[in-house]
């Protein structure tokens, strides 16, 4: 799941922990707090705004609606979608699942890390890209798959795969 | 001058570059003066032809596909603004392809043919006529017209719908009623749910707001994954135009009665698509499975009746109503009446959305539609019904898709994926992987799923490895029997049936030590 023990990540959500405030926090959770079965839309508006949603949101969400930290934090932890520390520059989300593996997913994933460099649930030492698996994207017809921030690109080659590294490294270093 | 071209905005479409299809166009239009009317429809769901465009002629729409961005300059100048026939991609008039011709689209009838969020384009295509027809009925009246229609659930237990909403229905009128729709599609090569939404969203709505007035329930919710962004935004959009039009509010249709939906993102939890699992997450708890009963009908979202079908269960609706329950139970066979969405993914020459009735030969499927593999090799496993369901050998793929049928085999049709397999696959890492998935995805409530699926893939891993081979064959068959028996839902229930069906029709691959990985 999105939880991590990597010292790395640790110091890279030290890093950016200006990024949020409490302010924001209680502002989301205020904007959503009325609706029934508010947590989810809420750690969306939460990790959508800030990128993760940080531990230190967990007593303020806890507090506003009324419920125990453990609680929120036993949701967070559960699904694979909620993130606690931010993720790199781009977020790769590889798909894993039995319709792409039939069409190359398997040697896709190992190209991906070894490029990368990374494993799953790890971000790139240039902080780069955070890489994901995923279980199905829909678009099963035409995989492999991978999602590329909110993209989904099929039939993706090593080639293709490399291309699309280099295409986004070298635009993010042009916007600097 | 104008033309207009259709360029589909489907995910799969956008994933192999429709949007930069259309800035060609568009380039290529400017420099000749011509002004475009550019309409995103929704895909036909021909997905090996995507992206798909297609020009609106004096003698109708014609086709050209699959158009990769580099190929639209050429195009142009062979004419495709003229409709002109003399290119390799030109396909003609594409609902006369024998890919389509075969089919029995009554879900998907709409389609591919209009602009998804163009509610107009909904009514001018029989749009709304269902919901119509309903809104003058009793509940009682339009329960019955479900139950007539024969429809069962499509995502995946195929439990009589029109039962299901009368138990909703009978449930004492003074109290909050809901309902929901299953919009999770976890499975593995399975996409119609996510076509529906990106592509016809209106007709959910129409569905779910019928289920509504049929039951009693004036709030809706769908239940979207969060990999289906699109979807979400389609739905959105499609629900704020639907209730300034009076098809949602305070007075659907203006028969005096309410109905409004919402639509909810999950959050990457495959157990989030079984039902109770999924009332817990909508409650904004951990998805973990309540035990049954109470039902959900009786006690659904908190704690009131609830109606939970899958999105093409409700999307069937507004064609049974509109046509009479007798209309769709006319197609089909046996008690598997109707049309089946089929998903036709994996390693598959022409893959996408098949709309049949019940009855066709997987077969006919795999050769007739799909057309062999997309490698050219020998196909050699297909598994239906997505990742808790058997991989079935070249022996039975004779057999018709049909509930029935399909269970006799021990195996399932689930949500209508199908997926195919060459002669590279190694049946003994399929396995494994059941087992895997299963331990990513418990939602943890109990024993058998939560610790028999990391068993699972150490025993797989031991006789692999040649470990007292015989010994863990046997301990493997054991522990498929305690999770299929202990466990409390079909996740741990049923993550055994692709793993067994390894064992008894691909043993060779996974007495086979594991593939060197190839660097
Ligand atoms: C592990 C598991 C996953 C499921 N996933 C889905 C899903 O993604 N979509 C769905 O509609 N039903 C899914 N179901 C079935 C639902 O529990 C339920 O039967 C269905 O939503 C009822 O709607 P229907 O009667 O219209 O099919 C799943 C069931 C299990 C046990
Ligand atoms: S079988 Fe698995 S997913 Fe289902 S209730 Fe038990 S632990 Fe949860
Ligand atoms: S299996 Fe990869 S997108 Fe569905």
């Amino acid at each position: 799941m999105s939880e991590t023990t990597d010292p790395k990540a640790a110091v890279k959500s030290m890093l950016v922990a200006g990024d949020w405030s409490p302010e924001i926090v209680r502002q989301e959770v205020a904007a959503l707090q009325h609706k029934p079965g508010a947590l989810l839309p809420i750690l969306h508006a939460i990790q959508d705004r800030v990128g993760y949603v940080p531990e230190d949101a967990v007593p303020i969400i806890a507090e506003m609606l009324q419920q125990t930290r453990a609680d929120i934090h036993g949701v967070i932890s559960f699904y694979h979608h909620f993130r606690t520390h931010p993720s790199g520059s781009n977020l790769l989300e590889v798909c894993r699942a039995e319709a792409c593996q039939a069409r190359g997913g398997r040697a896709l994933e190992r190209h991906v890390q070894k490029r990368l460099n990374v494993g799953y649930h790890d971000t790139t030492a240039d902080n780069e890209f955070t890489l994901v698996p995923v279980y199905c994207l829909g678009n099963c017809a035409c995989g492999p798959s991978i999602r590329v921030n909110n993209d989904i690109i099929g039939r993706v080659t090593s080639q293709k795969f490399d291309q699309l590294v280099d295409a986004l490294t070298t635009s993010v270093l042009q916007l600097k | 001058m104008t033309t207009t071209i259709y360029v589909p905005c489907d995910t799969t479409a956008l994933s192999l570059g429709a949007d930069r299809v259309v800035q060609k166009l568009q380039q290529a239009a400017d420099q000749k003066n011509i002004e475009l009317h550019l309409i995103r429809n929704g895909s036909r769901g021909l997905f090996w032809l995507e992206p798909l465009v297609e020009v609106q002629t004096p003698y109708g729409r014609v086709a050209y596909g699959p158009v990769e961005p580099e190929q639209v300059d050429e195009l142009v100048s062979a004419g495709l603004f003229d409709g002109n026939p003399e290119h390799p991609l030109f396909l003609g008039d594409i609902s006369q392809h024998s890919y389509l011709q075969q089919q029995q689209r009554l879900t998907f009838a709409r389609i591919g043919i209009t602009d998804p969020i163009c509610i107009e384009d909904y009514i001018a295509h029989g749009g709304f006529a269902g919901l119509k027809k309903a809104a003058a009925l009793t509940t009682q009246g339009i329960v019955d017209e479900v139950k007539v229609s024969g429809l069962r659930g499509r995502g995946g237990a195929a439990f009589p719908a029109g039962i299901k909403w009368q138990t909703v229905l009978d449930e004492p009128q003074n109290q909050q009623k809901y309902v929901v729709c299953n919009a999770d599609e976890g499975d593995s090569g399975t996409f119609a749910d996510r076509l529906v939404m990106e592509c016809d969203p209106y007709m959910l709505i129409e569905g779910m707001t019928i289920a509504g007035l049929a039951v009693g329930a004036t709030l809706g919710f769908i239940y979207v994954r969060s990999e289906y962004l699109l979807s979400q935004k389609m739905l959105d959009e499609a629900i704020r135009r639907a209730e300034v039009l009076g098809y949602l509010g305070d007075n659907v249709c203006g028969n005096g009665r309410s109905f409004r939906l919402e639509v909810r993102l999950g959050a990457g939890a495959y157990i989030c698509g079984e039902e109770t699992s999924l009332l817990e997450s909508l409650e904004g708890k951990r998805g973990l499975v309540r035990s049954k009963p109470p039902l959900p009908a009786i006690k659904g979202l908190f704690g009131q009746p609830t109606v939970v079908n899958n999105v093409l269960s409700l999307a069937a609706v507004p064609y049974i109503m509109a046509h009479g329950g007798k209309a769709y139970a006319d197609y089909g066979m046996g008690r598997s009446l109707g049309t089946l969405p089929i998903q036709l993914a994996g390693n598959i020459k022409h893959g996408g959305l098949i709309e049949l009735a019940f009855g066709a030969s997987l077969r006919k499927v795999l050769e007739d539609f799909g057309g062999g593999t997309f490698t050219g090799r020998p196909m050699r496993a297909v598994q239906v019904g997505g990742p808790l369901m058997a991989y079935l050998p070249e022996s039975q793929w004779d057999t018709p898709m049909d509930y029935e049928a399909f269970a006799k085999l021990g195996a399932g049709i689930g949500h209508g994926g199908v997926v195919a397999f060459d002669d590279t696959v190694d049946m003994g890492e399929q396995a494994r992987f059941a087992m895997e998935f299963c331990a990513a995805e418990s939602c943890g409530k109990c024993t058998p799923c939560r610790i028999g699926s990391v068993r699972g893939v150490e025993v797989i891993d031991r006789i692999r490895a040649g470990e007292h081979r015989d010994n863990n064959l046997i301990l493997l068959q054991e522990l498929c029997e305690t999770m299929v028996d202990g466990s409390l839902c079909a996740m741990g229930g049923m993550t055994p049936f692709p793993v067994q069906s390894v064992m008894k029709h691909f043993p060779e691959d996974l007495m086979a030590s594991s593939r060197p990985v190839e660097a």
